[in-house]
């Protein structure tokens, strides 16, 4: 009989609650779990993990034949995909990643109308803002970090030559994949948060990489045509990819890996200051966004 | 101690004024907030949980101000929203064990209440399954569990019965009672129904336009009009009988069938109807109260 099962009594809870700060820890852990599908129907878990799987095909490939040159004597000559290049180089499929995970995170809360459970708990809109945008972050750095993790480990096992220098580089490219991280997310985020069915988020997030990648590189052939050099550098900022390899190039010493470095002299902290504006922009569009939502 | 009181509470959106000095005490207990579409109940719902500021007046929740301490009152309540409001992608057990953990318990402690809450309210196998798959009835349910799972003071339920058929409005009227009765937890639950609310609640709150019409409970409602069925023995002219007898003492008689419907004008009636049936020396078949339905309270 089910009714045995269903005639337990009411048992009040006495145990501890865990303030705000366990609150957004838990909303921050449930969107990297929902951006990754966990938790989800198998069909949500194919796109990431395909994606991060495909991430990790170059780096594995790369760390492969360079073992391979090492047995056969090539050895040396055979260089590691750099740490600080990886991410820009397959900057494609991380746009596909950001364009089809970013509605997951930013509209479909709204989208279902999900947003009054959220703010009838103790939790801020600024602290469910900060939790969305830390969860794409996170997600997006494990993508973009472990392949290049991928890499360094490479270079340990094959003991390359100037492990010291390596270990820097690798830094500064977990560094440079963090920043990478921080502006995709917020981009993603904001054209996501107003494009509130799915197919429209994903197809405005992926139109906004496609057309600012084109019209920067178009801008960058006209301007080179004719010579205007420091022109060409500066387009760079409008595309997120050559905006952070900028940033790269200037603050962490690294070799420029997109067609044009930031332009000199003021041209790094300027690109700096453009991924802050980004991110700050971004927080606050956010806030704005959900503050509307969390009324209805 | 009240849960709820409001003094001069008002509420103006562009063009139109949702609340109108709303002033209200609601003691614990199942509280039914009646009012047509439009009268200002999700507005002050969501006064309550701090989700919108008033433009004049105020409010306290278990003794907390909606405006300073919201965060205090959404540890202590649960809220159910009127409208859908569940991600289709997540199991039940998934998303109630996410809201719970959200409300500040412990995952251990999260994952236990999310069970034995989603059992109370009747949901059982299908908490595995997605959300998107489930009824009607069972979303409610799981909307239900999520206002329920970390324990609150008081739960403030929106029309919990909308779009429910028949047969599911009587479970969620059945759940409501017993979520006042034995858990213990205090409710404010909104509907344009009357009926619906006075099956459930023990005091009833009405509003309209945004303004106070009436709050009182629900036994006040119907004393106030109460009418006392009376069956005898035997034919129509013992019937009669006693009706005279009855109305000469002043008491407003009116026959019904084989019935004698007396109104009750305070507690002595009882003894006047006993009296008059003894001293004719009928038998007396039955003597019931009959409450009106609060709809006809209103009607009239």
């Amino acid at each position: 009989m089910t009714s045995v099962i269903h005639d337990i009594g009411y048992r009040h809870y006495d145990g501890p609650r865990l303030g705000r700060s366990y609150a957004v820890r838990s909303l921050f852990l449930h969107n990297l779990r929902a951006a990754y599908g966990l938790g989800r129907p198998t069909k949500t878990k194919i796109m990431p993990f395909l994606l991060f799987t495909i991430m990790l095909l170059p780096a594995a490939i790369s760390v492969a034949i360079t073992a391979l040159a090492s047995r056969i004597g090539g050895g040396q000559a055979i260089n590691l995909i750099r740490y600080e290049a990886y991410a820009i180089y397959l900057q494609p499929l991380i746009a596909i990643f950001l364009a089809a995970q970013s509605p997951v995170l930013a509209s479909r809360d709204l989208r279902f109308h999900v947003t009054p459970l959220y703010f009838s708990r103790p939790l801020s809109r600024i602290d469910y803002v900060l939790a969305k945008y830390g969860a794409l972050t996170t997600a997006l750095f494990i993508l973009l970090g472990t392949p290049v993790t991928l890499l360094f480990v490479g270079a340990l096992a094959t003991k390359q030559k100037h492990l010291g220098t390596h270990a820097l580089h690798y830094g500064a490219g977990l560094a440079g994949c963090l920043i990478l991280a921080m502006v995709l997310a917020a981009i993603g985020l904001v054209v996501a948060a107003f494009t509130p069915r799915r197919g429209f988020g994903v197809t405005a997030v992926m139109a906004v990489y496609l057309i600012s990648t084109a019209a920067v590189g178009a801008v960058q052939g006209i301007a080179e045509n004719q010579t205007k050099f420091t022109l060409a550098r500066w387009a760079g900022m409008f595309t997120p990819f050559d905006l952070v390899d900028g940033v790269q190039v200037w603050a962490l010493r690294a070799k420029v890996s997109t067609a044009e470095p930031p332009p000199s002299g003021i041209g790094g902290p300027v690109f700096t200051l453009a991924c802050a504006a980004i991110v700050a922009g971004s927080l606050g569009v956010l806030y704005l966004r959900f503050r509307k939502a969390g009324a209805q | 101690m009240s849960i709820i009181a409001t003094r001069g509470l008002g509420k103006q959106f562009p063009g139109v004024l949702a609340l109108d000095g709303l002033t209200i005490d609601i003691e614990p207990g199942v509280v039914g907030l009646v009012g047509a579409n439009g009268a200002g109940k999700s507005t002050l719902i969501k006064i309550l949980l701090g989700l919108l500021p008033p433009t004049s007046g105020e409010a306290t929740v278990l003794g907390h101000d909606a405006v300073r301490e919201s965060m205090k009152i959404r540890e202590l309540v649960g809220y159910m929203p009127e409208h859908d409001c569940l991600p289709p992608d997540v199991s039940a057990t998934e998303f109630i064990v996410h809201v719970a953990r959200v409300s500040g318990l412990p995952a251990t402690a999260a994952r236990e209440r999310a069970a034995d809450t989603l059992r109370h309210v009747g949901l059982y196998e299908e908490r595995y399954r997605p959300i998107g798959g489930y009824s009607t009835g069972m979303r409610q349910r799981v909307k239900l569990a999520q206002a329920l799972v970390h324990d609150p003071k008081l739960v403030f339920l929106d029309e919990p019965t909308n779009g429910l058929d028949p047969a599911g409005r009587d479970e969620m009227l059945a759940l409501i009672r017993r979520i006042g009765g034995q858990f213990g937890i205090s409710v404010l639950v909104t509907s344009h129904l009357l009926g619906e609310l006075e099956r459930v609640a023990g005091h009833l709150v009405i509003i309209d336009g945004g303004r106070l019409l009436r709050s009182q409970a629900v036994t006040d409602f119907t004393q106030a009009s109460g009418v006392l069925a009376v069956e005898i023995e035997d034919d129509a002219t013992n019937r009669d009988k006693l009706g005279e007898r009855i109305a000469q003492t002043g008491l407003r008689v009116h026959p019904d069938g084989r019935l004698l419907l007396i109104d009750i004008a305070d507690e002595t009636t009882y003894d006047v109807v006993r009296d008059c049936v003894a001293d004719l020396g009928l038998a007396l078949v039955r003597m019931e109260n009959r409450r009106h339905r609060i709809e006809e309270v209103f009607s009239s």
